[in-house]
């Protein structure tokens, strides 16, 4: 079988594709020209601009049906695939309840003097991010969210307290790498008060940080833009669950 | 407009419910009238007019509030030290005692006899001015609405707005009314409910969405103002009291005539983890506002619905918004301003889902005749399919249309995927406007048969609400929102955020905001909405 396809309509090979797109223009003929053009450079040729509507005083929303010539090699597509399994809510909980046979503890806080905790609010607040819910709603999830401007004695000291098993610490607005040195100062904080083998997860998260940094910074993991609270406890279901069964 | 009944609801139940709402409400009432938090202490300060901030941004409310605080606490209300200040060391006004307070050059002490006697009256004459302010908003509201109308349908279409640009949302504001908004909401940036301090003045930045401030509430309602006069229908203005400066945004609202604010009893319990006690004292005083305003308060009943099942929690929403409808009663709201909430949640791959929203949707309309209920679109079902979601947004205008639903959110394809684009805006209102014109008026012909599925489920949850009223009257409603009964979290009564700003009142605690507005009847009557 040929790796070569391209889309299906109503036979096979026929290209077709339908997209929709609005143009910063009045509806007129000259429009639908632009919109016909639009879809010729995104390679549909030939295209027919099936609708094209005025959207207030400046806007046209256009549908387009037309064949695609460009072609797609399955041998070619490149994916990042992450070294865990996505879990939805149900199987994390399911994974806690029976391996563990106790609740997960979770804290959570926003380290240094940054008062956003937009992050950390976006993966365990109920209320979640994207239409996902946060680790809160996960019922085997004992979650503590520490707020903002927590110092990282404080974040350590009540880790320790509610024994917990994975910390999440949110940095969203930082100055001259203000998240780095922060994250840094927290993962040597736990190292100096906890054994390797007592220290929880350390998951660090925000828009500034690269996720390819975790060793050089004393972490375990990090999360970049994007990322749901199904991520972040699939992940922390699979460090702490998965993948110590492996070991043992 | 009163609605008939349209199921046979057996009248006694329904009395039994709201009896048992009272019951399970009044032990939090009773604890909101004995205590005070710092939102109620600022909301009082900037009823009586002090406003503006320090050159960090800091409001000067706040800066004031936190002087007196440190110096005699809370529990005798601000204003007596304020104003015995003020009196006393013969200061021009609010913002200099403010500065000097900030520099550390003013001592607070609880003025007696009458010393005491002055400082209440002057406080008083000072809060009432703020009050006048929002007196005249609600007539100005009345006049504008006399002059240019109101939408000439039910329900009301609403949109939201949210760029975290003021700027930016006026235009787009300005825009969705043209194209068919009559109400126009302004989502809050992620995370302001738990700002202990309101923002000052004009914000471009926000996180998905814009900060709520007095001048951006000022604004944009001067932009919808022009619209609603272009348009000949007045354009009505949202947002959000809640979180832990509730009852200071409300003041602000009440102060720039918006029209509509959400003030849910329990969502910032629920989902903003806010301490119960601080949610319940700073609710009762922005609803009091809200009354004297003429603002239509909107409950949140729909989040439960986006965390827990919609068909095993479906009772939930009943006992929540009778426990909204008797809080907000007892804080003097009529119901012509009581916008209680539900939602189109159930999942669409279950058989009847259509008519079991029908049920619930009707249920509603029947305990609550004289509200103008908020109908909330789908999410928790919305996927990237937008196709499957223009179809289930749909069935929601139908279901809005023909149960007679008061205020229409308006449900995006895209939800769940992207911000609302033009295009899907323009989808959704069309949507809306097919379903509008095609039955808009189907509710007349609409009488479920008195043993047909949809009055039998209708039946059943009212039934589970009497049960699980029942259940927290017995144990509390605090101990119920403790032990996770409402969208299945648990929030204990002595946790969560803002609790360290609560305090019991002193013997002579003094809050002339909550004198004059637990006394005072309205200049004049309400005579818009319904």
């Amino acid at each position: 079988m040929s790796n070569i396809v391209r889309p299906y309509g109503d036979t096979t090979g026929d290209g077709m594709v339908q997209v929709s797109f609005t143009l910063p223009i009045p509806h007129d003929k000259r429009a639908e020209g632009a919109a016909a053009q639009l879809a010729a450079k995104m390679g549909l040729e030939p295209a027919m601009v099936v609708h094209a509507t005025q959207i207030g005083a400046s806007h046209t929303f256009f549908v387009v049906y037309g064949k695609a010539n460009h072609l797609v090699n399955l041998d070619e597509v490149n994916v990042v695939e992450r070294d865990y399994p996505l879990l939805t809510a149900k199987e994390v909980n399911v994974l806690v309840k029976e391996r563990m046979g106790r609740k997960l503890v979770v804290v959570g806080a926003c380290i240094g003097t940054d008062a956003h905790t937009v992050g950390i609010d976006a993966i365990l607040n109920i209320k979640g991010f994207a239409g996902e819910k946060g680790l809160e709603y996960y019922r085997e999830l004992k979650v503590l969210n520490l707020g903002a401007q927590v110092a990282v004695p404080d974040l350590v000291n009540r880790s320790i307290a509610e024994k917990a098993d994975a910390v999440l610490v949110s940095q969203v607005v930082t100055q001259r790498d203000a998240h780095l040195h922060n994250t840094r100062e927290l993962s040597a904080a736990f190292r100096e008060a906890l054994p390797p083998d007592r220290r929880p997860l350390l998951i660090i998260g925000g828009p500034r940080f690269d996720e390819n940094m975790a060793d050089d910074l004393g972490v375990d993991q990090i999360f970049s833009r994007g990322t749901t609270p199904a991520d972040v406890a699939s992940y922390i279901a699979h460090r702490l669950i998965n993948s110590k069964e492996l070991v043992a | 407009m009163t609605q008939p009944p349209r199921l046979p609801l057996d009248n006694d139940v329904i009395a039994r419910a709201r009896r048992l709402a009272a019951k399970a409400g009044q032990p939090v009432v009773d604890l909101a009238t004995s205590h005070t938090t710092v939102a109620v202490e600022r909301a009082m300060l900037r009823l009586a007019g002090l406003s503006g901030a320090d050159p960090d941004g800091i409001p000067w409310v706040n800066r004031l509030l936190d002087a007196v605080r440190s110096d005699v606490g809370i529990a005798h209300g601000a204003a007596l030290p304020v104003y015995h200040a003020l009196l006393s060391e013969g200061h021009q006004d609010l913002t200099l005692l403010a500065h000097k307070a900030a520099a550390g050059a003013v001592k607070f002490s609880i003025p007696t006899g009458d010393a005491a006697k002055a400082a209440r009256q002057a406080s008083k004459t000072a809060v009432a001015k703020g009050l006048a302010r929002v007196d005249e908003g609600r007539l100005q509201r009345d006049r504008m609405i006399a002059e240019v109308g109101d939408p000439p349908q039910r329900p009301w279409i609403y949109l939201i707005v949210a760029t975290g640009d003021i700027y930016e949302d006026i235009p787009q504001a300005q825009a969705a009314a043209r194209a068919g908004a009559d109400v126009i909401a302004v989502i809050r940036s992620t995370g302001q409910s738990l700002l202990d301090y309101v923002p000052e003045g004009a914000t471009r930045e926000g996180f998905a969405g814009t900060y709520a401030t007095g001048e951006n509430f000022r604004l944009m309602r001067a932009a919808l103002d022009e619209t609603s006069r272009e348009l000949g229908r007045y354009v009505r203005l949202c947002n959000y009291a809640s979180g832990l400066c509730m009852p200071e945004i409300a003041a602000l609202a009440g102060m720039h005539r918006l029209d509509m604010m959400l003030n849910d009893s329990m969502y910032g319990i629920l989902f903003r983890d806010i301490n119960p006690i601080r949610t319940f004292v700073d609710q009762r005083l922005s609803r009091q506002i809200h009354a004297r305003a003429g603002i239509i308060i909107n409950t949140g009943e729909d989040n439960y619905l986006t965390t827990a099942d919609a068909v095993e929690a479906a009772h939930t929403v009943t006992v929540s918004q009778l426990l909204n409808e008797f809080f907000a009663h007892e804080a003097g709201l009529p119901d012509g301003l009581l916008g209680l909430g539900h939602a189109f949640e159930i999942n669409p791959d279950l058989t009847d889902s259509f008519r079991m929203e029908l049920a619930h949707a009707l249920l509603a309309r029947q305990l609550f005749p004289d509200c103008p209920l908020k109908w909330m679109p789908p999410t928790r079902h919305m996927t990237g399919d937008v196709f499957k979601g223009n179809l289930l947004d749909g069935f929601f205008n139908l279901a809005g249309a023909m149960t007679g639903q008061g205020i229409l959110l308006v449900g995006m394809m895209t939800e769940a995927v992207v911000t609302p684009w033009l295009s899907d805006r323009d989808i959704a209102l069309q949507n809306v406007r097919y379903v509008l014109n095609a039955c808009g008026g189907l509710i007349e012909d609409f009488q479920p048969p008195p043993d047909g599925f949809i009055a039998r489920r209708a039946q059943q949850v009212l039934g589970e609400a009497v049960d699980l009223l029942e259940k927290i009257v017995d144990d509390g409603l605090l101990k119920a929102i403790g032990d996770g009964t409402f969208g299945i979290m648990k929030r204990p009564a002595d946790a969560g955020r803002g609790l360290d700003g609560v305090e019991a009142h002193a013997d002579d605690y003094y809050n002339p905001a909550g004198e004059l507005l637990e006394n005072d009847e309205p200049a004049t009557p309400y005579s818009g909405a319904e």
